[in-house]
């Protein structure tokens, strides 16, 4: 029922996010401009400008949540995330190095945020291990956070002396846009969300397993370290490739997991699937948000989900710790 | 509390296979002293073997050992004849099932849900479960005494029942050896007796149950071989009469006591005395 719900909302988003902007569509043409009937800038408007937005939006909160979901399974923490963790942040610095190398090949770009993700996962985790031992989750995100302010200053230097027009660029790293999304980066994402998501949702009972704990996990037959070691890694790798398309973009990946939980997804595959479709509901809203509720100013995506994320995380925690 | 004594009847149990502790010595990373020291223990099928002593004297190594979460630094560990280094994490949790000592369900599930995780070494990754899959978790349910919780999630249970479901889950695994690090610890009377009767009972029906507990009495009661840790070593092995003497558990426990034999019961009983200032130490 969730999921159907969750469909449904998705349909409304994606014509609203399609039919609402500087030039109103009435929401049949829009169905009509999509498949090539209508006016020709009518047709360019959904076509070539509106719908690779919408759709990598919705691709990208798809993908936060997963990549969420799946960590808050592997560290048995419902308040992880890949922003929060310094996975995104350490994403943003690989992508951003890789360019003021003049490297723009967006796969290679790609490949350096991932580069970026798993060094910050690799500080992080070390930080949490020669501070408290093993696997605190709590030392961890304190970590995540402190990797995560890091990237966004080491960002900020590397771009200082860049020309004005990619001081933009600075913002869409760190606050995250859908504004330049081209069809390009819509398959590159939807790729990415399909080989990794996939790979999460296939090795979900894995993650069931693992969210027990430790010592209950290696009693029920799972190779403990390696298991989180890859999980860890393949949800990095998606927040990785949502960072390159579409800059760092918080709290989704916080939100979405416990949404779906409280939707009444326990077990991870329904809850990696519901977060999946819910991710891109918010996304694709928060999107719409972003470019109407200051227009013609285009704010911030991760500005957006950041206003609504952090009292929701503040409430969760009170919950968690309580 | 009615449903405290388990379930007889349902019978899903498979038979035992030994399992063999045999001159293990472990030490953890960065201490001198070792946390086992050349210490054997036997579980032999069809009975219930506890391993008991002070905080620190090795129990949950013993444990750990088996999960991998602390290596062999001499000795062996066997399941049957195969040496537990010869056998993956899955082969591993087919043939000894294991309730470690602690758990918090951080992300709750639903308890047949989670009685179902014990059918995971035996699972693809993505298939359902099967017709063998779904009647070990029902036999499993029944045989612990919740299977009326079936519906309800794990972080709604009280401190009895969620320890039964974690032994539900165990014995979903269907495994020949079941290992439980203590399985009592904040139950109250009843529950505590629950489920002492219910691993007395998988033992007579043939599995192989090593416990490691606290409840000396307890365990004198229900189980026919006892080894007593002492700081890592072997202080005593055998039945209850061989552990449950003053001056092997006085010296062990550093605390002076009696052991009774009760009249009622007939059961041997440790009793520790008050006043320790006014007989030194």
């Amino acid at each position: 029922m969730p999921a159907v719900i969750g469909g449904l909302l998705l349909i409304v988003v994606v014509i609203a996010g399609l039919s609402i902007g500087a030039v109103p569509i009435a929401a049949g043409d829009v169905v009509a401009a999509l498949r090539g009937f209508g006016d020709a800038s009518t047709v360019a408007i959904v076509r070539d400008l509106r719908a690779p937005r919408v759709l990598l939006a919705a691709l990208v909160g798809a993908g936060l949540a997963c990549s969420g979901g799946a960590l808050q399974g592997t560290l048995r923490n419902p308040l992880a995330e890949p922003y929060l963790l310094g996975v995104s942040g350490g994403a943003a610095v690989g992508a951003v190095l890789a360019m003021a190398l003049g490297i723009m090949q967006p796969t290679l770009v790609t490949a350096s945020a991932f580069v970026g993700a798993a060094m910050a996962t690799v500080v992080v985790t070390g930080i949490a291990r020669a501070v408290g031992g093993s696997t605190d989750t709590k030392l961890l995100l304190m970590a995540g956070v402190v990797v995560g302010a890091f990237a966004n200053a080491a960002i900020l230097v590397a771009l200082a002396d860049a020309p004005p027009e990619r001081l933009r660029g600075a913002l869409f790293w760190m606050m995250g846009s859908a504004a330049d999304a081209t069809w390009a980066a819509v398959g590159r994402c939807a790729a990415a969300l399909l080989l990794l998501g996939g790979a999460l949702i296939w090795r979900a009972r894995d993650l069931d397993v693992l969210a027990l704990g430790d010592e209950p996990a290696a009693a029920l037959g799972v190779d403990v370290d390696r298991a989180s070691r890859r999980l860890f890694l393949v949800a990095s790798w998606l927040a990785a490739a949502t960072v390159a398309a579409a800059g760092l973009i918080g709290f989704i990946g916080l939100v979405v997991p416990n949404l779906a939980r409280a939707l009444g997804a326990r077990q991870h595959r329904s809850m990696l699937l519901l977060s999946a479709l819910y991710g891109a509901v918010l996304l694709v809203a928060a999107d719409l948000l972003a470019r109407t509720l200051r227009a013609p100013a285009d704010l911030p995506l991760g500005a957006v989900t950041a206003l609504v994320g952090v009292p929701f995380f503040l409430v969760r925690l009170r919950r968690f710790v309580a | 509390m009615t449903d405290t004594t388990g379930s007889v009847g349902v019978t899903a149990s498979v038979p035992g296979i030994a399992l063999a502790f045999e001159q293990v010595s472990v030490r953890y990373p960065g201490r001198t002293q070792r946390a086992l020291d050349n210490v054997s223990v036997l579980a032999s099928p069809g009975r219930m073997t506890a391993v008991v002593g002070p905080n620190g004297s090795g129990k949950s190594t013993l444990v750990r050992t088996l999960l991998r979460r602390a290596a062999l630094e001499q000795g062996v560990v066997r399941i049957g004849a195969a040496p537990l280094s010869s056998l993956d994490a899955r082969e591993v949790a087919r043939l000894v099932a294991i309730v470690p000592q602690r758990e918090e369900p951080v992300l709750p599930l639903r308890v047949d849900e989670f009685v179902a995780l014990g059918r995971h070494a035996r699972r693809s990754a993505f298939g359902g479960m099967s017709a063998d899959d779904r009647d070990a978790v029902q036999s499993a349910l029944e045989r612990a005494g919740v299977a009326d919780a079936v519906g309800r999630r794990t972080d709604t249970l009280s401190g009895g029942e969620w320890q039964r479901v974690r032994i539900a889950r165990a014995l979903a695994q269907a495994t020949p050896v079941i290992v439980l690090d203590e399985p009592t610890t904040f139950l109250d009377i009843a529950h505590e007796m629950a489920v002492f009767e219910l691993l007395d009972t998988i033992a007579q029906q043939g599995q192989t149950v090593l416990m490691v507990s606290h409840q000396l009495n307890l365990v004198a009661r229900f189980a026919s071989h006892i080894v007593l840790l002492h700081r890592g070593t072997v202080a005593a092995a055998g039945d209850a009469a061989t552990i449950m003497r003053g001056e092997i558990l006085e010296r062990v426990y550093d605390w002076p006591l009696v052991v009774t034999r009760d009249p009622a019961v007939g059961a041997l009983a440790l009793l520790p005395l008050r006043g320790r200032g006014r007989r030194g130490s």
